[in-house]
């Protein structure tokens, strides 16, 4: 029955991601994203890391997807036809992936991998741990996410003639007055 | 299943996403298949935390919140980029001023 799980799970990931990589509508390629996280989701609640599963749903299907999403549809071209949306790399394309793939399949095969019977932490303990052990790069990255945010909003907004020329567009008039 | 299953596993959605990454042309299109690649090596160290004990499963954490983090200021750089091309076509990106 596990294994069942193990292999519906691998067999939508593989599937999805080629579906991802292929489609032409870029739309349906965040949604064959979506399709390919949930499945590892399912991988991680396999290999004993249900917290790693809830974290990867609520964050990546419900987080990154949809800002994927929204960064699309404010991207997107309505006046044209829409582009091709792959270049004619193709045969280089498919020759890295496969170099890729057999170069880390070799090495997969080639390997004594370690066996180990320890239990992989459950919730508590992973939860323990990165307020001990992990405590420095737990605020690290907390810090990181806000200088990302900053960041995001420094980098996307509004400046210069295109500020000048609609003004009151912009909800922030205080950076506005600084990129002058 | 065992280590070395996952393993492979792994490296087939990385393939995939090194592929993604050459032939896609927009921006967006290149960065869905980098969260393929990096969804990739969680799935390796996912495995690797259950059959080889390695503590592992703090660093997935960690990626998963560095990912985020690189696709709010990856989707900005997106909309930069929109603004001053009207495109999101990364064959025109041959010069590095906003």
């Amino acid at each position: 029955m596990a294994d069942a799980l193990f292999w519906l799970c691998a067999v939508g990931l593989v599937v999805s991601s080629i579906a991802v990589v292929r489609t032409r509508d870029l739309v349906r390629a965040v949604l064959w994203l979506a399709l390919a996280l949930l499945s590892t989701a399912g991988l991680f609640a396999y290999l004993d890391a249900p917290f790693l599963a809830g974290v990867q749903v609520l964050t990546y299907v419900g987080g990154v997807a949809t800002l994927m999403i929204f960064g699309l549809m404010v991207t997107r071209r309505h006046t044209k036809a829409a582009a091709e949306a792959n270049n004619d790399q193709n045969v280089i394309g498919v020759v890295a992936a496969l170099a890729v793939f057999g170069v880390l399949a070799y090495a997969i095969l080639n390997t004594k991998l370690p066996e180990s019977s320890v239990p992989p932490p459950d919730t508590s303990e992973l939860g323990r741990s990165l307020v001990h052990e992990y405590l420095l790069a737990f605020e690290a990255v907390s810090l990181l996410l806000l200088a990302a945010i900053v960041g995001a909003v420094v980098i996307a907004r509004r400046r210069d003639a295109e500020a000048r020329e609609a003004p009151g567009t912009s909800s922030l008039p205080s950076f506005r007055a600084e990129a002058d | 299943m065992t280590l070395q299953h996952c393993l492979l596993l792994a490296a087939a959605v990385f393939a995939i996403g090194v592929y993604g990454l050459i032939t896609r042309r927009q921006a967006i299109g290149m960065l869905i298949s980098l969260e393929l690649l990096v969804n990739s090596a969680n799935l390796a160290l996912v495995a690797f935390a259950k059959h080889a004990g390695a503590p592992t499963q703090p660093l997935v954490l960690f990626v998963l919140a560095i990912t985020v983090a690189e696709v709010a200021v990856g989707l900005a750089l997106v909309m930069l980029f929109y603004r001053r091309y009207d495109d999101t076509l990364l064959d025109q990106a041959n010069e590095a001023r906003g």
